[in-house]
């Protein structure tokens, strides 16, 4: 079963309902809910990472039999050294996105935190694709 | 003990999202970086922050949180207001500063 959300870059006001949408989905198909919990903290931090860092986007949800993946593929500037990106505490959050209180450097550790197994692919330039895959027991 | 009742303990204002006053509280947390709180808070607590933006309420609906507690007067920008009422999840505000206010929330919660 496949599902697609748009991530429109910029947008804060927006930010975090297609990570809405997908938790609908998942609550829905009684997806356990200490599993629903853990990928929503992640889609979540993807889906703020393309409204914050690039430009737009789009939220792939596939779902197995065995596995839930997540896919949240971006236009945008790319992350040129992705393991200082993953570092706790690294952003290069613009002052107006911190003064938000987004820009810790905390998005992508959560992420890896609260799955199973994380795919970061990115060219510099064109844009950023976020895999997230956990598995049902 | 319940949103309600901290609201009458602590006399907060209730700026939005009424209709979730008697959700059931479990714990708090206070933080301003909103992914600290994605990854740190829990269902069902409170969260004690200075952030007024609609963003806020995103949170605290995916995480499902009982209630936003905002401090030193502050209140809610007009959209976050909107989307507490719509998600049932109560945007209280506090004269109080977040060290004395998270002081006050942890005695009565764990009391
Ligand atoms: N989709 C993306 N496109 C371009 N750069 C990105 C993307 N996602 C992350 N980055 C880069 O990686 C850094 C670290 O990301 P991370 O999510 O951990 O922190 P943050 O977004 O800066 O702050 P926080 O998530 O705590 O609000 C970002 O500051 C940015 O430089
Ligand atoms: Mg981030």
């Amino acid at each position: 079963m496949d599902f697609k959300f748009d991530i429109e870059g910029g947008n804060f006001s927006k930010a975090g309902s297609a990570s809405s949408d997908v938790k609908k989905v998942l609550k829905k198909l009684n997806v356990d809910p200490k599993l629903i919990k853990r990928i929503v903290v992640s889609i979540y931090e993807a889906e703020v990472n393309v409204v914050a860092h690039a430009y737009e986007g789009e939220m792939n949800v596939s779902i197995f039999p065995e596995k839930i993946v997540v896919r949240i593929v971006d236009k945008g500037p790319g992350i040129p050294d992705i393991d200082l990106a993953m570092q706790k505490g690294y952003s290069t959050a613009s002052p107006a996105v911190r003064e938000m209180g987004f820009g810790a450097g905390m998005g992508l550790p959560n992420i890896k935190k609260n799955t199973n197994e994380l795919n970061i692919k990115s060219e510099v330039g064109v844009g950023t694709e976020v895999e997230l895959i956990n598995y049902l027991n | 003990m319940k949103v309600s009742d901290i609201v009458s303990e602590l006399g907060l204002k209730v700026c939005s999202g009424e209709q979730g006053l008697d959700r059931e509280i479990k714990g708090g947390y206070t933080s301003d970086l909103l992914s600290d709180v994605m990854g740190n808070a829990d269902a069902d607590q409170v969260w004690v922050t200075l952030q007024t933006h609609k963003n806020i309420m995103a949170i605290a609906s995916l995480k499902e949180l009982a209630a936003v507690i905002l401090v030193k007067g502050y209140e809610p920008e007009a959209d976050a207001a909107e989307q507490s009422n719509v998600e049932g999840i109560p945007i209280l505000s506090s004269e109080e500063e977040a060290f004395e206010l998270t002081g006050k929330l942890y005695k009565l919660i764990s009391d």
